[in-house]
Parts: structure tokens; C-alpha cells; sequence
């Protein structure tokens, strides 16, 4: 695939994919109309003034955030493992730590209890001897989030880094760099639309989890009640809340989505100097 | 399943007058159809009761077909005036049915069918020695309520006022499940619940009875919507959960008789009947 040349010559989609194109965009695009349709223009700033909303939107965001450091932390360097080392058993390790994206949220949040839970298999040590009980907490929000999150940065990172040429990172080795060295200085670099792109997923799905979190971590004001679960207690008495706070976080999500994108996820539009990402645009 | 012939008319309206007696005569029309399927948006609450009550119901008329939706009552509500195709609605309380029937104009007259209490929930064995709400006020217990947007979330708050006990819950459940889940897991040491919920939990958690003067009583409306697709078969169903036969199955499940509702609901009852005599609406 042409990465710079494309934007470049404005390439023309044949008529048939195009029709298509457009009728994915609207498919996205409809729901919001919708919503924002429906919105009660009227009653959005006494709702967000109201309270509440600040707290839930800032929880929301540093969860979030510490959800994505996390995702990135361990999801790099298991990205790493998968892509690049043979060894027996990898399949059923890619399956086993991507499991939580098919696994239903509720049902994560659950299984995060039978584990470190208060009685859990290996919470209640925590219990016993360090008196740490991590249900109900804002840790637990932020485990939650990184439980369901991660993958999506592994998977992005693992298919970039499958797709490097390996010759590159062979090349520093022989020049006498270290593997460590070699991974930073030179797959790191190759790889950074990936991990941008994987982490931004990994961050939106951390914003929007819900299941997992009011299952694993309840919902209190302040200490684990994000905005999802803010909407979606909102909902059982106000709908018109729950729309003004749900156009709250899409506002939130839309900013940083089109901020990003164009800035860090594409290949082509290097701010200049940057000779090795070309390394991601060759086939 | 969808649709089934629909014989043996006479058959089943005989033996609809036969057994249900004055109930079925208060809102049915002698030469109903009681075939076909019959959808029934009922509170999460009801999940048992009503799935027994529908095999009895299909058991007496072998052409009907009973289909459930269960869930909070306020998605129910909103879900139907969103233009759901239901024929019946149980809700868990009277404000959720005002929505349907003030709001939107979208179903008829409602009848109370059922009452229902609160209990505290405990582990089994009650570990903590929890003897009444004033027990929750300790800050060492963890205690889950559902949220003050749920209908058993407003009670509890009540109760709690009844009580004159300061009580911080852990976390406001978005329902009633999340509750007895969270005290049946031990995760949570106490939380208050339906007196049915605890009949349901079975040998996984232990009640603790809160008494009748600080007690709430929950009621539960049912009404046939507006847009039913099988009125005929929805005043059915609701005139056999309001019979022996379906109070019978709800004595079993915990619920008490709808005689037990407060006394202040017989003014809306009368209002609401009023309002029935001059303008009968048919949709």
C-alpha cells in the first residue's frame, strides 16, 4: 500500500466501493443524529452543572489513562513475546490473553471476583495478610478497564511487529547493540503508529467499559462510578440525563479520536525526518 | 411457534370463563382469541414468578404462547414508549407505570397483582451477626444498596429514614441481582433486597427481617398496552396473574397479596378509574 503517494494523488474509490463507503459512514453517523436529535438542548446545562457529572468525567479519564500506561506497560513487551518468540504453547497463550475481548464484560467482572476478590482464589491471601480488599475501589475500576482494554493494544502491537522486517533489528544487533537496545532504539521507533494506534483503542475501550467495572468495582460516586455507569444509572430515572451525559463523553472521545488520528496514527504524514517509519510503509 | 393455527376458540374462552372466574370477566371480551404469542415486558423481580406463571398460563390455553422480556422496569418502560411490541407490562412500582400510562397514554388501567417487602441480605450463617438495620451503620461492614434511581434503591433510602440510620453503602447497584450476587459471593457483607430475592437466593445467602413499622411495601402494577399486538391474549395474561391460579405462584415465590398495598394508591386507583368512563380510547 502507497502510504505518502495516496493523499497526494487523492485517489479515486470506484464508484461501487464508494457507495459502500458511504453507507458505513451513515450507518455510524445515523445513531448519533439520533441521539443528538433527541438531546434535550434545553435542560443540558442545569444537568451539567447539576454536579456529579465532573466527578464521573474526571474518574472516567484517569482510569482511563492509568488503564492505557498499564495496557501499554505489559501489553508491549507481551506483544513482543508473541510476535517474536517460537515457543510451544503460543497459540493457546494469544487465545488465553485475548479472551477478554469475546468474553462478556459481565461475566470478566465476575471472574475478576472469583480471582482477587474479597474470597477470591487468590484475593482472600490479600485479605488475610495484607488487608487489602480491592473490590469497591478505584483500583479495581482501573483493573477492570486494563483487563478488557489491553488486548486491543496487543494485537495491534503484535501484527506490526510481525510485519517488521526483522533484517532492521538483525542489523543493529550485528552493529553491537543490545537486544534491549535494539528493541527501543529501533523496533520501538518502526512500530510507533502501531502502538499509538493500539493504545488509543485500548483507551477508548477502557472509557466506554461498563460491565466489568459495576461488576467488579460497584458504583459509588467519586471512587468507581464512571461515566458509563453514571448514564446508565442516570437512565433508570432521567433519560434526558443520560443523553446530556452520554453527549458528555462522545463530545470527550470524538475530541481525542480526530486529534489523534491524523497527528500520530498515520504513516504518511510524518512531520518530517523521520526516515524509519518509512520501515512500516514497506510491504 | 410464531404462527400457530389458531383453533379450538370456543374451547379456550369457555374454559377461560370456567376457571378464572370473575377475574377473566372483568377484562375480557367473551369471544377472545387466546392464541398466539403473547409478549410480557415484566421487572427483573418477576423473573421466576412470572416464568412459572406463563407455564401455567400456556398449560390452560395450549395456543398461547408466552414470551418474556425481563429487566429494570425503567428500561422496560422507556423500551415500549420507544415503541416495543409488548402486550403486557409488570412493573416493580407505580412510578414506572405512570410513565406508560400518564406520559405516553400507552396502556390502560393498571392493577396491583403483587406486593413485596425488604429484607437484609447476609452471607449464610450471618457471620457479621447482623440482627437489623441498625447493624449496617457500622463503617467496617461493606453494605450494597442498589442506586436511588432504582426503584429498590428509593425504598432502601427509605427504610434507612424509617430506621433514623445513617448508612454509607460500598456501592449503589444498578439492580436488585447485583446486590444478592455481591453478598452471595461474600464480596459484600450486608445489602437490602426484596424479601423475594432472598426467598430466591436459596442456601447462597440468609435473611434478616427488617419490621413492618420501618418496612416499605413495594407494589406491583400490571396494564395491558396500548399497542398491543394480541390484546386479546394480554388481558388474558393479566387477568390469570391477577386469579387464584397466578396469585398462588407468587404467594410461593415470597410476594405478598396485592390487598397489602398502602393504603394512599387507592386514590390514584379511583382517579385513574374516573378518567376511564368518559374517554374509553381504543388504539
Amino acid at each position: 500500500m502507497p502510504g505518502r503517494r495516496s493523499r497526494r494523488d487523492r485517489e479515486r474509490l470506484p464508484v461501487p466501493a464508494l457507495a459502500l463507503a458511504v453507507i458505513a459512514i451513515a450507518f455510524f453517523a445515523l445513531p448519533f443524529i439520533g441521539l443528538l436529535w433527541r438531546a434535550p438542548w434545553s435542560a443540558a446545562w442545569s444537568t451539567l452543572s447539576g454536579g456529579g457529572v465532573g466527578t464521573a468525567l474526571r474518574l472516567s479519564i484517569v482510569c482511563s489513562l492509568w488503564a492505557t500506561a498499564l495496557s501499554a506497560l505489559f501489553g508491549v513487551p507481551l506483544a513482543w513475546l508473541l510476535a517474536r518468540v517460537d515457543f510451544p504453547g503460543r497459540g493457546f497463550v494469544r487465545a488465553l490473553c485475548t479472551l477478554s475481548m469475546v468474553l462478556p464484560p459481565v461475566v470478566g467482572g465476575v471472574a475478576l471476583f472469583f480471582a482477587i476478590g474479597r474470597r477470591g482464589l487468590f484475593g482472600q491471601y490479600l485479605d488475610r495478610w495484607f488487608g487489602i480488599t480491592i473490590p469497591f475501589t478505584t483500583t479495581a475500576v482501573v483493573i477492570a478497564q486494563t483487563f478488557v482494554a489491553m488486548p486491543f493494544l496487543v494485537l495491534t502491537v503484535e501484527a506490526a511487529l510481525r510485519q517488521l522486517d526483522r533484517r532492521y533489528d538483525e542489523a543493529a544487533r550485528t552493529l553491537g547493540a543490545s537486544r534491549w537496545y535494539a528493541f527501543r532504539r529501533v523496533t520501538l521507533p518502526a512500530i510507533r503508529p502501531a502502538l499509538v494506534a493500539g493504545a488509543v483503542l485500548a483507551w477508548a475501550r477502557a472509557l466506554g467499559e461498563f460491565g466489568a467495572t459495576i461488576t467488579f468495582a460497584g458504583n459509588y460516586p467519586g471512587t468507581t462510578q464512571t461515566m458509563p455507569l453514571a448514564i446508565y444509572i442516570a437512565r433508570e430515572s432521567d433519560q434526558d440525563k443520560a443523553i446530556v451525559l452520554s453527549l458528555v463523553l462522545i463530545a470527550v472521545s470524538f475530541a481525542v479520536l480526530a486529534g489523534l488520528r491524523d497527528r500520530w496514527m498515520t504513516t504518511g504524514t510524518g512531520t518530517g525526518g523521520d526516515g524509519r517509519r518509512a520501515v512500516l510503509v514497506a510491504p | 411457534m410464531r404462527s400457530r393455527p389458531k383453533i379450538a376458540i370456543t374451547f379456550a374462552t369457555l374454559l377461560a370463563a370456567a376457571t378464572l372466574g370473575t377475574a377473566a370477566s372483568a377484562s375480557t371480551t367473551p369471544d377472545a382469541i387466546i392464541a398466539g404469542e403473547i409478549t410480557v415486558f415484566a421487572a427483573a423481580s418477576l423473573t421466576d414468578s412470572f416464568t412459572a406463571i406463563g407455564e401455567a398460563f400456556e398449560t390452560e390455553y395450549p395456543d398461547a404462547d408466552v414470551t418474556f422480556n425481563f429487566a429494570a422496569s425503567s428500561d422496560l418502560v422507556s423500551q415500549i414508549n420507544e415503541g416495543a411490541p409488548a402486550d403486557v407490562f409488570a412493573s416493580a412500582d407505580r412510578t414506572n407505570m405512570d410513565k406508560l400510562t400518564d406520559a405516553a397514554g400507552n396502556g390502560d388501567d393498571p392493577q396491583t397483582f403483587a406486593t413485596n417487602s425488604l429484607a437484609i441480605i447476609v452471607e449464610p450463617g450471618n457471620p457479621e451477626g447482623i440482627t437489623g438495620i441498625e447493624s449496617l451503620a457500622d463503617p467496617d461492614l461493606i453494605v450494597v444498596t442498589c442506586a436511588p434511581e432504582v426503584p429498590i434503591g428509593a425504598y432502601s433510602q427509605q427504610v434507612f429514614e424509617n430506621a433514623g440510620v445513617e448508612v454509607e453503602p460500598d456501592s449503589f447497584e444498578e439492580n436488585v441481582k447485583g446486590v444478592v450476587t455481591k453478598v452471595a459471593e461474600g464480596e459484600a457483607d450486608a445489602g437490602l433486597v426484596y424479601t423475594t430475592d432472598v426467598i430466591a437466593a436459596g442456601d447462597d445467602a440468609e435473611g434478616v427481617d427488617i419490621p413492618a413499622d420501618i418496612n416499605v411495601v413495594a407494589e406491583y402494577p400490571i396494564a395491558v398496552t396500548a399497542d398491543a399486538p394480541n390484546p386479546d391474549g394480554a388481558s388474558m395474561f393479566e387477568a390469570f396473574v391477577l386469579s387464584d391460579a397466578g396469585q398462588t405462584v407468587l404467594a410461593d415465590f415470597g410476594f405478598g397479596p396485592p390487598e397489602a398495598a398502602p393504603s394512599d394508591t387507592t386514590s390514584t386507583d379511583s382517579s385513574a378509574a374516573d378518567s376511564t368512563v368518559p374517554e374509553t380510547t381504543e388504539a
